[in-house]
């Protein structure tokens, strides 16, 4: 299917826009001061590349990163590991204040037409309880296993060096997403507002808007803009989910991701840790689009070559998102998924790469979380229409974000 | 109209937390940690409490108001001791948490003091606290529509606010004062924090005769904080220091 490709092709594209991209300039480097990446970073990849059997490469990066991460971990345990902990609290949060607005005043995300994905064929419109569960539970497998598939077809492609491929896949969902998802969004937010507008002006705000957002993902662009893009798009995501999965079947399937996410990651044979792990190999970056990164590093030629990893990263999560689109409205969304999980897979993998200069690195994220989290808020303040429910939400969304990171990070250790 | 009630019962109810969390907290990460961590702590006591109650509800006759009144308060009170039992068990968490720390530090001892993490926490429970109670009336608050129609208060909204103030409040000065007690042992003031906190909530079931539960829970309020600045190291002396802007202040 084009929806696996386009998932498996944004994490090629991702390592193809590292492997080809690379700024000779460094760019907007923010905030010096920024300490390492979470301590559970150093740990996860020392644990990564350890379960394969992975070229000599791999294990000399993994032996010589030990030591500067144990050292790490130990100087600079909690405090850093907190640092990191709230660069990503911000971000998380307005990505989803962003949702919660959108869905508490345009109600055409909570409109329920009877339209499902095509990943989610079976109707909640069922006489009993029973037959309902049953249903959201067949959606979930349906979900999960494109999920899996996806992720398995984007390792092939990666391992077998496709990069043109998932470059251009990454590329054409980036533009589906900054257009498309943009203009129906806006044009929802006029109609609830009642605000006339002629079309030239919406193509011209539309036209700067995709533009500026393409360049700033897939080139440079000011760190802070590049990270209200892709919490832009996050929050677009997370929007067409919510209006597309039915009731029941969207929480089963936040259940299952996390438990897979979780799987992907730390099993030896998970494709995520797979795709880290050649990219580690080859000394590559992952897909710069569906990453979100809070300290943009740009630079080349470098000794370590891990840290190309990081800049790189942030790019990933628009890519995917982007390539669903060009599936059709309904398709795309699913690919975001699976390629922002890779992603934050990988992202996550890579960030300890950098022992040589703390300050530089920034903490990564990848989209997928970003759209998990808003995905169950914004279903938290849709269904209920109870604020308590929604702030509940949130803060557990933080604790447990905060909570399943350390674990990773130790599980790999 | 109902903007104007809105905003102000939200700076209201929220000002004060909302200036001490950017003022103390914001700039450090390990405290914004620590208080999120201390709201999920109180949002996971009131999520047992309130399964209790809903039980308690379920099981019983929904006609009768009278037995309903009755499951409320129960269900309160629970709520309450539970608070109490889950701040106690957020002291021992942040205690061995800080013990780990000060082990691993390169500064000498730990990053953050025990007072520092009592208020902190005291303040999570107290802005989670807050936010529950107000959140939902302050919605309703921007309209259209206002209260006191059937014969109800008028002052419902802004007394909303002033009890949820009154409440972050109180939540900070048991956080500071329990911790303390638990840190040199004293029990007493576990029971005392307990009672007055139960105190405070039936207080509240006088509502809607406000005069008699507002100005009370004020007059606790204020009792609070004193004993809170004398048991984290306050005295006359610090305050007259402040005041003639002598010397610095020693960081408690």
């Amino acid at each position: 299917m084009s929806t696996s490709d386009s998932e498996e092709d944004s994490y090629n594209e991702r390592t193809a826009l590292v492997a080809s991209e690379i700024p000779s300039v460094p760019s907007y480097q923010q905030d010096p001061d920024q300490p390492q990446p979470a301590d559970m970073e150093p740990r996860r990849r020392t644990v990564a590349p350890e379960p394969a059997a992975e070229p000599p490469s791999l294990d000399r990066s993994a032996v010589e990163r030990e030591p500067v991460d144990l050292e790490e971990e130990e100087e600079l345990p909690l405090k850093y590991g907190a640092k990191h902990v709230i660069m990503l609290f911000v971000p998380v949060t307005l990505c989803m204040v962003v949702v919660v607005a959108t869905i508490k005043s345009v109600s055409f995300y909570t409109e329920k037409n009877g339209q499902q994905l095509i990943y989610t064929p079976f109707t909640e419109d069922t006489d009993t309880v029973g037959e309902r569960l049953l249903n959201s539970v067949l959606n979930t497998i349906i979900m999960i296993s494109v999920i899996v598939v996806m992720t398995i077809f984007l390792v092939v492609l990666y391992k077998y060096r496709c990069y043109k491929f998932i470059h251009g896949w990454l590329i054409l969902s980036s533009l589906m997403m900054l257009f498309w998802f943009s203009f129906m969004y806006l044009g929802e937010v006029f109609k609830t507002y009642n605000l006339a507008m002629d079309y030239p002006t919406v193509a011209m705000i539309i036209w700067n808007f995709g533009v500026v957002g393409m360049i700033c993902i897939h080139w440079k662009g000011p760190l802070q803009l590049q990270q209200a893009y892709l919490i832009a798009i996050s929050a677009l995501m997370a929007l067409v989910f919510i209006k597309y999965l039915p009731e029941w079947s969207a929480w089963v399937i936040l259940g299952a991701i996390s438990v897979y996410d979780l799987v992907a990651v730390l099993c030896p044979k998970g494709p995520l840790r797979m795709l880290v792990e050649t990219a580690q190999e080859r000394n590559e970056p992952i897909f710069p689009a569906l990453i979100y990164s809070s300290a943009m590093i740009w630079m080349v030629g470098m000794a370590n070559p891990a840290r190309h990893a990081e800049p790189t990263n942030q790019d990933t999560g628009s890519s995917d998102e982007e390539a669903h689109r060009s599936e059709g409205s309904a398709l795309a969304r699913d690919w975001v998924e699976p390629e922002t999980q890779v992603s934050s897979g990988m992202n996550r993998s890579y960030s300890t790469e950098d022992d040589l200069d703390e300050e530089d690195r920034g903490v990564k994220l990848g989209l997928g979380d970003f759209i998990f989290y808003s995905v169950l808020v914004g279903k938290a303040a849709a269904t209920g229409g109870d604020w308590n429910t929604t702030l509940a939400c949130f803060v557990a969304i933080l604790i447990v974000s905060v909570a399943v990171r350390k674990t990773k990070c130790w599980r790999r250790k | 109209m109902t903007a104007a009630v809105f905003f102000g019962c939200a700076f209201i109810a929220f000002g004060p937390a909302f200036s001490l969390f950017i003022f103390t907290i914001a700039k450090d990460p390990l405290r914004v940690i620590i208080l999120i961590a201390g709201a999920f702590f109180w949002l996971v006591s009131l999520l047992l409490s309130s399964l209790v109650w809903f039980i308690a509800t379920k099981a019983t006759n929904a006609q009768d108001l009278t037995l309903q009144k009755n499951l409320l308060i129960f269900g309160s009170i629970f709520s309450v001791i539970l608070q109490e039992v889950f701040r106690f068990a957020y002291y021992r968490l942040l205690r061995k948490a800080n013990e780990g720390l000060a082990a691993i530090s390169e500064e000498d001892g730990p990053p953050l003091s025990v007072r520092e993490m009592a208020y902190v926490a005291g303040l999570g429970f107290g802005i989670m606290s807050g936010a529950f109670s107000m959140i939902n009336t302050l919605s309703d608050s921007l309209g259209p529509g206002t209260v006191g129609m059937f014969g109800d208060s008028q002052y419902y909204f802004i007394t909303s606010a002033l009890m949820t103030l009154a409440l972050t409040m109180l939540h900070t000065f048991w956080g500071v004062v329990f911790f303390e007690g638990c840190e040199r042992k004293r029990w007493w003031v576990i029971a005392v924090v307990l009672c007055v906190h139960l105190m405070v909530f039936s207080l509240s079931l006088l509502n809607p005769f406000y005069v008699a539960s507002i100005l009370p829970v004020y007059a606790i309020m204020l009792l609070m904080a004193v004993w809170a600045f004398f048991s984290s190291g306050g005295s006359l002396h610090n305050i007259t220091l402040l005041w003639t802007c002598k010397t610095r202040l020693k960081p408690i």
